[in-house]
């Protein structure tokens, strides 16, 4: 079946099977590589995209679900440079093997759209659905409490 | 104080772009255009049976379908220190989820959907899913009854007619006469299962024969050069030599040992030679990723510890039974590591030590971050505060007592070397107030305990691991770098530039390190063991040395400068004598420098290095241990904790931890401070959470992060206090050693002890879950 929707801020379409996930057609069909797989079903957070603004897990999404979607993947973001929040990941070292950086700068992201000045527990509450074993996570929330602490900057 | 410029700073990391920009290519993401094939394979549904037959009709003739391949065709036997894992099962399965065959169709749900079609028949066979049923079994049901034929490195020692694949003893001093001196002897037995590493990204491989013979692996590996070696090897029969075999390994999301050696990658390059002109593409499930790489193996371990009642160790005896599952190729080599410093960092002269290597009718045992380290501090860790406690001495001074020292014994004889571990004991205790009160909760069904471990660790490896680099200038007095260690997180590649920076007197941002391709960088025995920081570190330095010496020998002859005059800085030849001197290497660095003649001398300076420990030895008495220097270094360090404990429901908090390490220098404190904070959380899910179920027929009933809960952001400790020490190496890249896995290996006991501190409670058996503490408070 045929879905159109719009990602990164372009038009795209695609034809899809039926049970075919939003993760792999981004990734397969589409080229969009950033949302990795890592558990195809939702618990691990790799995959992780924006769909009408909100974070989601595009392993638990089918492709032919969003027919007039806007999407956003973690190349959409970057089309003015890196924003203040992969800055803030890089002076923090806020990931080592990077494999999860994508999905958790899109988590990040939708929690600062959301909440510009979140406190750790809300930071720790966003990112909670995001998997990482390399940091121990204090990097990463510490990458985004710096920014709030800088002003969004 | 150091001078250095690079070195001991915090550099941002040079693969830190790419990273957070998603440009960091894994082997998934690589595109291998429409010709692309994929692979699934079809696993053995039981933990020991023998194949009668495999029926590969029906998945033939499904359209889509381009090869079924068994181990009819593929008889060969592979392995990193013993040759006994199949690249197919053949005549029978020894785990469940094991590959008996494999299909390769043009898109994965064809090849999903016709592996399910082929039929295997099996004869059951009595599953051994644990250690002391397997050491019971002999005859022919044994899980390798081929096990005397299978070739191993000599320090293996593999027991004829058992399920012992090797038996590491340790015997040092007296321990008769050891346990006649102490005041106190003190007997337990201490148990832990088994884990997964949990990297977030699943093993893949995509292999492709080319039509000249050669055979190409993209693989997500902590080991391009082993793979290729142990490729080369078990396809040999075919023709294949290390000329045709390459490797290729982009970023790895995540190692911890899961993707050292070869596991299911031998599948794709098996695969990859029935379809020759086509990439073949094998990735593993979350699933595949527990039950068929390799887990952390389970140990038993029986201690005995004599002490006087001033506190001084006089005796250790100890047994470690290891659950190294069904194939041990890589594992059996754990439980030698854990065998030779099972004493812990400590100064105990009478010693003996049995560490067991055991088949079991479970997943292959293999390496996992701290390489039984983490195993066996667990219950040593746990028995000296036992100890401590009995003579009614504080648990830091006994451990300060004990702790080794630079000149003291190692149980295989050789001496220790210059450490920091008091230095270590003693900021921990400071920074973690071990004299002062714990706070009272106010919350009064809570209550707090704090806990105290030492910890050490050796790279293990063979004694002749080596690594080597090449380095390169390009016309902008930019660098390349060619090794062939992996960016597995650490910031490895960082590393590598910082040193070649310092050397050289270019900034580490105008250096690439790049992950490497087996064609064109130079030898690396593996990232494991903490040792690339300090082994290929070495390489990197000489290679940064040679062509420094280069350019000086350059500048000595062309402009006739005496060279100890002379010195390099921000991509500059600088004078010591001559302070307006200054000749950019742009001027030089490609070209070389024209002599009045108009002829030029120099030309592309190309640097090399190579780094192999030419001390050790891995030759010993077999019986005792005693004779070789089987290690070339160890890493130590002190951590402490405070733990919150609610006891309704058993859960556990963590206001504080703390760990100190001696990493010999620093190169890049940040990186080392990310190890700490990561490792230390790793260390603390396999006590407090991970706990992998498997049920009565060896099957793993929890393989996916549902039912295996590894932590979230949640689940942090308030707050982490990193501690660097430095006393140098003196053998190690500006005085550098490794500390990557060290973080995670005192958090077991750490847990144990400070509940221990808080209840009076001493759970012996890991993980420590609320549910097993409130059912201990219970009782």
């Amino acid at each position: 079946m045929k879905v159109s929707f719009t990602l990164n801020s372009e038009t795209r379409w695609l034809e899809c099977q039926p049970n075919q996930t939003l993760l792999h057609a981004l990734r397969e069909q589409l080229g969009v590589k950033s949302p990795k797989c890592g558990c195809e079903r939702g618990d691990c957070g790799t995959c992780t995209i924006l769909l009408d603004g909100k974070s989601i897990k595009s392993c638990l999404v089918l492709a032919c679900e969003v027919e007039g979607c806007e999407i956003t993947t973690l190349e959409g973001l970057m089309q003015s440079g890196l924003t203040p929040l992969q800055k803030a990941f890089l002076d923090q070292n806020a990931f080592q093997c990077g494999f999860c950086a994508p999905g958790m700068v899109i988590a990040a992201t939708e929690l600062l759209e959301h909440n510009s000045s979140p406190n750790r527990g809300e930071i720790e509450e966003a990112l909670a659905g995001n998997l990482c074993r390399c940091t121990g996570y204090a990097p990463i929330i510490d990458a985004v409490l710096d920014l709030v602490d800088n002003g969004g900057k | 104080m150091s001078n250095y410029k690079y070195i001991g700073k915090s550099a941002v990391r040079v693969d830190g772009k790419a990273k957070i920009t998603g440009a960091a290519q894994f082997v998934d993401d690589l595109d291998f255009g429409p010709d692309l094939l994929y692979a699934a394979v079809v696993e053995s549904p039981h933990a020991y049976a023998i194949i009668q037959k495999i029926n590969t009709k029906k998945a033939k003739e499904l359209p889509g379908v381009v090869k079924v391949v068994t181990g009819k065709e593929f008889p060969y036997r592979f392995g990193l220190y013993m040759h006994d894992r199949y690249i197919f099962a053949q005549d029978r399965v020894r785990f469940v989820g094991e590959q008996v065959a494999a299909v390769i169709a043009n898109d994965p749900a064809t090849a999903l959907k016709a592996a399910r079609l082929v039929e295997v028949k099996y004869k059951k066979l009595k599953p051994l899913l644990n250690v002391g049923d397997a050491l019971q079994q002999q005859g022919v049901d044994r899980v390798h009854p081929d096990l005397a034929n299978y070739f191993h490195v000599p320090w293996f020692y593999p027991k004829k007619d058992s399920n012992i694949a090797h038996f590491r003893k340790i015997r040092r001093g007296d321990v008769g006469e050891g346990f006649g001196d102490a005041d106190l002897v003190y007997e337990d037995n201490y148990v832990v299962p088994r884990y997964a590493h949990c990297a977030i990204e699943n093993h893949a491989a995509v292999g492709k024969l080319d039509h000249d013979g050669r055979l190409t692996l993209w693989t997500a590996s902590q080991s391009p050069h082993t793979q290729r070696h142990l490729f080369a090897e078990a396809l040999a029969p075919l023709g294949f030599t290390h000329q045709n075999v390459r490797v290729i390994t982009p970023f790895v999301g995540g190692g911890f040992g899961g993707k050292a050696g070869v596991t299911m990658e031998i599948v794709a390059a098996a695969l990859a030679t029935t379809v020759p002109g086509r990439p073949v593409k094998l990735l593993w499930s979350r699933e595949q990723e527990f039950y068929n790489t390799y887990q952390r193996q389970g140990v038993e371990a029986s201690i005995k510890v004599g002490v006087k009642n001033d506190g001084t160790i006089t005796t250790l005896e100890q047994t470690l039974l290891w659950d190294a599952g069904a194939y041990v190729e890589y594992g059996a080599n754990v439980v030698n590591a854990a065998g030779l410093s099972a004493t812990g960092p400590y100064r105990i002269p009478n010693v003996k030590i049995d560490s067991v290597c055991v088949y079991t009718n479970l997943p292959p045992g293999g390496p996992y971050r701290g390489f039984g380290y983490s195993e066996f501090i667990f219950g040593l860790e746990s028995h000296f505060n036992q100890i401590a406690k009995q003579l009614g001495m504080d648990q830091v001074e006994f451990r300060r007592k004990n702790a080794i020292r630079a000149g003291d014994q190692l149980a295989y004889g050789a001496p220790m070397h210059a450490n920091g571990l008091l230095e270590a004991i003693d900021r921990v205790k400071q920074e973690i107030a071990w004299d002062t009160p714990k706070e009272i909760p106010s919350d009064s069904s809570k209550v707090r305990g704090r806990g105290f471990s030492l910890f050490w660790k050796a790279p293990a490896m063979p004694p002749n691991a080596s690594s080597t680099a090449f380095l390169k200038f390009n016309e902008d007095a930019s660098i390349n770098i060619m090794v062939s260690g992996m960016e597995i997180g650490q910031g490895y590649l960082t590393v590598m530039a910082q040193i070649a920076a310092e050397v050289l007197g270019v900034p580490p941002e105008k250096i690439r390190v790049e992950s490497p391709d087996t064609d064109r960088n130079p030898y690396e025995w593996q990232t494991v063991a903490s040792h690339i920081t300090w082994s290929c570190g070495n390489a990197v330095k000489r290679a940064a040395e040679d062509a420094r010496d280069q350019i000086v020998d350059l500048i000595e002859n062309v402009l006739e400068m005496p060279r100890d005059d002379i010195y390099l800085e921000n991509c500059q030849v600088r004078s010591k004598i001559e302070p307006d001197f200054a000749l950019d290497f742009t001027e030089f660095i490609i070209n070389g420098l024209m002599l009045p003649d108009g002829s030029w001398r120099g030309g592309p300076i190309v640097g090399r290095g190579m780094f192999m420990p030419e001390f050790t030895s891995a030759l010993s008495d077999p019986e005792t241990g005693q004779g070789g220097k089987p290690n070339v270094h160890y890493t130590v360090g002190a951590s402490a904790i405070e733990i919150e404990i609610d006891r309704d429901t058993g859960k556990i908090t963590i206001p504080k931890v703390v760990l100190a390490i001696d990493c010999g220098q620093a190169l890049n404190p940040d990186l080392v401070k990310g190890q700490i904070t990561g490792g230390m959380l790793q260390g603390l899910a396999t006590v407090l959470y991970e706990d992998m179920r498997f049920d009565d027929q060896g099957r793993l009933l929890n393989p996916n992060f549902t039912d295996y809960k590894i932590p979230t952001s949640l689940d942090t400790p308030d707050q982490i206090v990193p501690i660097i020490v430095e006393v140098p190496q003196g053998d190690g890249p500006f005085g550098a050693r490794g500390m990557g896995e060290h973080t995670m290996i005192p958090a077991a006991p750490l847990i144990a002890n400070a509940l221990y501190d808080a209840l009076g409670v001493r759970v012996k058996s890991m993980p420590i879950t609320a549910e097993k503490i409130v059912a201990e408070l219970i009782n």
